[in-house]
């Protein structure tokens, strides 16, 4: 049997993270794959597409529920779902209260310590709040969890900044533990040579475009359904699209550590796609009144 | 005088600076000074209240340590919350001596610990239910409290718990004041911040609670400010403040209640004994209230009589003769111990390191018995404290700040004093290298040492722990050699 790898999926929120890790984990399931998935967002909708619920009972909800997380019992926090899928959420408090950092670190200890990662998975994806804002949601980083990250991010601006940004973060951890980067995920926006620029992005960071996902409504379709579209509907091109992003990530053997670029180079490269446009020193600090004025 | 030369203590500090690598020498450096009386500001020759270095074994505590601890802990009819995992309360719990008269559990609180005693399901979803639920029991339990105060330990801050909001709806819900403090450990460099951070929640939840209020005053009307009562220290301070014709309205935060706090506005001159923990209060009482605060010094008789000289300046004739007649009626007392202990401590040498006030206030008590304090130095003082030691000490001495267990052993062993006052921390470790210590801080579970039966237990305490007879039988049987020799000799 093929030794366990754990993934982690990072990218800008909002960019598709969840959608497309549950798309991706369902294709895995689908050629046969044993795969876990562990959400890491007190939102707690990273595998709603799977189980076809709104949202899973979580960990930490739990765990208050019981007392501690030491009253809970694995069975009572794992689900199983679409193709054999076991799906965990993390899950942590309301906005603005409490520390949703500390739910994501006691939910991965709590598994870990359960025995969660059994020897027959072939896979487990973290799928992680969009920023990593503390040490909590680093946490599936660090060392002997997810020693390979995937980022989500599309041609737009903000999504490679994210992405860059999250590279950063990885070097901290590949220097002391063993992650790498394993490559970009473009979930497609649709925008101008995307394609082109994430591969130029992902050549600048030391790895690769693992895959280009063109944008489609069949995944809108699906998730209306709660479902992923492998299992809405198997035949749809789309879904071929998620089954060459498993196949690849199959066969991924490109893990780096990532050469972060700094903002100048970044701009640069935006600006050479036509993202942005050349800066113009003038203007800066200047209020519309001078600007008339000048 | 100093038993080392100037140049010889500034040699000694140069030695123990050498093992430091570079950054540390530079900053430890600056923490280290011989004293020289003639420099008006310590800021000249000590840097004070700064972060201390990873790495070191510092003696200091933390802001929690510093407002529940110190500060707000002995207001005794007060239920003061450890909010936050149970180790901070526990751990300190009923630690300090501080000594109260009340009903244990009925009607005080003093030497119990309540906590929130949070789990992690309180830090990930946050701990505002909790304590509002903990303060509905308590308020069940302990019907007669009369308040309490929400101590903030560190988790409260990072996960940005709303205690103000609990507290101000739950004090209305049970019609007693709850006053939330933000000490949380993490702040500032040393229990410090943690007093002036109890300081200004009495300010802002305590002490206007009266403006406004009828109050039979006298013309002498004072408040004990900053003693706190350990071993009765308090008590022994107040008999002489009101033998001598004054009227004590309140005591803090030793024996300590929330209504007195709350009528010391009233008053017409603050006494305040710890400067460190309790000087913002007073600047604030005398800032909005005009009410004017004095410090003063109840180790030892010279002191004593200063001191009360001192208050007394501030009202009539009549207080005057008081003091007067107060020091006559225990001098005769105070000269007894004298003779008692001074033949057998005159001349011994004293180190102390502490915190608050008593690395100055204390010289006096020593003096009096012909000891002689050759360094001293402060766990969390600022430059204000050094400014009031350096006229304290004899010119040559040594000033440590924050000093670490390296140094403390270093100075100690080159400078051989009959005598360390410090805390448990340090006392195993010097009395193993063969050297008497009193704990400074708990008086070494004695006391009081305040007024003058302090002093009569601080002579026998400090004869006690210098004359004990242990001290000459400290060499092992290995290294006695003559003696085995000579009975080897008598064997053949």
């Amino acid at each position: 049997m093929a030794k366990l790898r754990q993934a982690a999926i990072y990218g800008k929120g909002g960019i598709g993270k969840s959608t497309t890790t549950q798309n991706l984990v369902a294709a895995l399931a689908e050629s046969g794959k044993k795969v876990m998935i562990v959400g890491c967002d007190p939102k707690a909708d990273s595998t709603r597409l799977i189980l076809h619920s709104k949202a899973q009972n979580s960990v930490m909800e739990l765990a208050a529920e019981a007392g501690s997380v030491e009253d809970l019992e694995l069975e009572d926090v794992l689900s199983v779902g679409y193709g054999g899928i076991k799906c965990v959420e993390s899950g942590g408090p309301e906005p603005g209260v409490g520390c949703a950092g500390r739910g994501v670190i006691t939910a991965i200890n709590f598994l870990e310590e359960e025995g969660a990662y059994t020897d027959d998975l072939d896979f487990v994806f973290y799928d992680v709040l969009g920023d990593v804002v503390c040490g909590g949601f680093a946490m599936p980083i660090r060392e002997n969890k997810a020693q390979e990250i995937y980022i989500v991010c599309s041609g737009e601006m903000m999504a490679m900044y994210a992405a860059n940004n999250i590279a950063k973060g990885i070097v901290k951890y590949a220097n002391s533990g063993g992650v790498r980067l394993a490559g970009l995920i473009c979930n497609s926006r649709n925008t101008d040579r995307e394609d082109e620029l994430i591969m130029a992005l992902a050549e600048k960071l030391g790895t690769q475009m693992i895959h280009f996902i063109p944008r489609h409504n069949a995944v809108q379709h699906a998730e209306i359904r709660r479902m992923t579209v492998i299992e809405y509907d198997p035949t749809h091109k789309q879904a071929d699209e998620y089954r060459a992003l498993a196949r690849k990530i199959v066969e991924n053997k490109k893990f780096v550590i990532p050469t972060p670029i700094t903002m100048d180079e970044l701009e640069a490269l935006l600006m050479e796609f036509g993202i942005m446009d050349v800066e113009d020193t003038s203007i800066i600090g200047k209020t519309a009144a001078e600007l008339a004025a000048a | 005088m100093s038993t080392l030369t100037r140049e010889e203590t500034e040699a000694l500090i140069q030695e123990v600076l050498e093992v430091y690598p570079e950054k540390a020498k530079k900053d430890r450096a600056k923490h280290l000074a011989v004293n020289d009386q003639a420099v008006e500001q310590s800021k000249k020759c000590i840097t004070s209240n700064r972060k201390s270095l990873p790495g070191v074994m510092t003696i200091r505590g933390c802001a929690y340590a510093g407002s529940k601890g110190v500060v707000w802990g002995p207001i005794k009819d007060m239920i003061h919350i450890s909010h936050g995992p149970v180790g901070c309360g526990q751990y300190s719990r009923a630690g300090r001596r501080n000594y109260y008269v009340g009903t244990t559990g009925i009607d005080t609180f003093g030497t119990m610990n309540f906590t929130s005693d949070f789990q992690e399901k309180d830090i990930v979803f946050g701990g505002d239910k909790k304590l509002a639920k903990l303060i509905n029991e308590v308020e069940m339990l302990f019907p007669l409290h009369k308040g309490i105060s929400v101590q903030s330990e560190c988790p409260i801050g990072l996960i940005g718990d709303d205690i103000e909001a609990v507290s101000k709806k739950a004090a209305k819900e049970i019609n007693k004041p709850i006053v939330p403090v933000r000490c949380e450990g993490f702040r500032g460099v040393s229990q410090s911040l943690g007093h002036h951070i109890a300081n200004d929640a009495i300010r802002d939840w305590v002490l206007d609670k009266r403006d406004g209020q009828q109050f039979e005053s006298t013309p002498y009307d004072v408040s004990i400010i900053g003693d706190y009562n350990i071993g009765g220290d308090a008590w022994a301070s107040r008999i002489l403040i009101e033998e001598m014709g004054l009227r004590v309205v309140s005591q803090w935060s030793g024996d300590g209640t929330l209504a007195e706090m709350e009528k010391t506005p009233k008053v017409k001159l603050n006494l305040l004994h710890c400067y460190r923990s309790m000087n913002y209060i007073s600047r604030h009482m005398e800032e909005k209230y005009g009410i004017p605060w004095l410090e003063y010094n109840f180790f030892g008789p010279t002191k004593i009589a200063e001191s009360l000289r001192a208050i007394a300046a501030f009202f009539d004739d009549k207080i005057k003769e008081g003091a007067e007649r107060v020091i006559a009626k225990y001098q005769p007392m105070m000269d007894a111990v004298i003779a008692k202990y001074k033949p057998r401590l005159q001349g011994k040498t004293v180190m102390l390191y502490v915190g608050g006030l008593r690395p100055r206030h204390v010289i006096g008590a020593y003096e009096d018995l012909a000891m002689e304090v050759i360094g001293t130095g402060y766990e969390f003082g600022h430059g204000d404290d050094y400014d009031r030691t350096i006229k304290e000490m004899g010119n040559a001495t040594l000033l440590y700040d924050d000093a670490n267990g390296f140094e403390l052993e270093e100075f100690v062993k080159r400078l051989k004093p009959d005598l360390v006052g410090s805390g448990i921390k340090e006392k195993y470790v010097f009395q193993k290298m063969g050297i008497p210590l009193r704990q400074m801080h708990s008086w070494d579970y004695s006391g009081p040492y305040h007024g003058y039966d302090g002093f009569a237990i601080f002579a026998r305490d400090m004869d006690m722990a210098i004359s004990n007879p242990c001290w000459s039988k400290q060499t092992p049987p290995w290294l006695k050699k003559p003696e085995v020799e000579v009975e080897l000799k008598k064997a053949a």
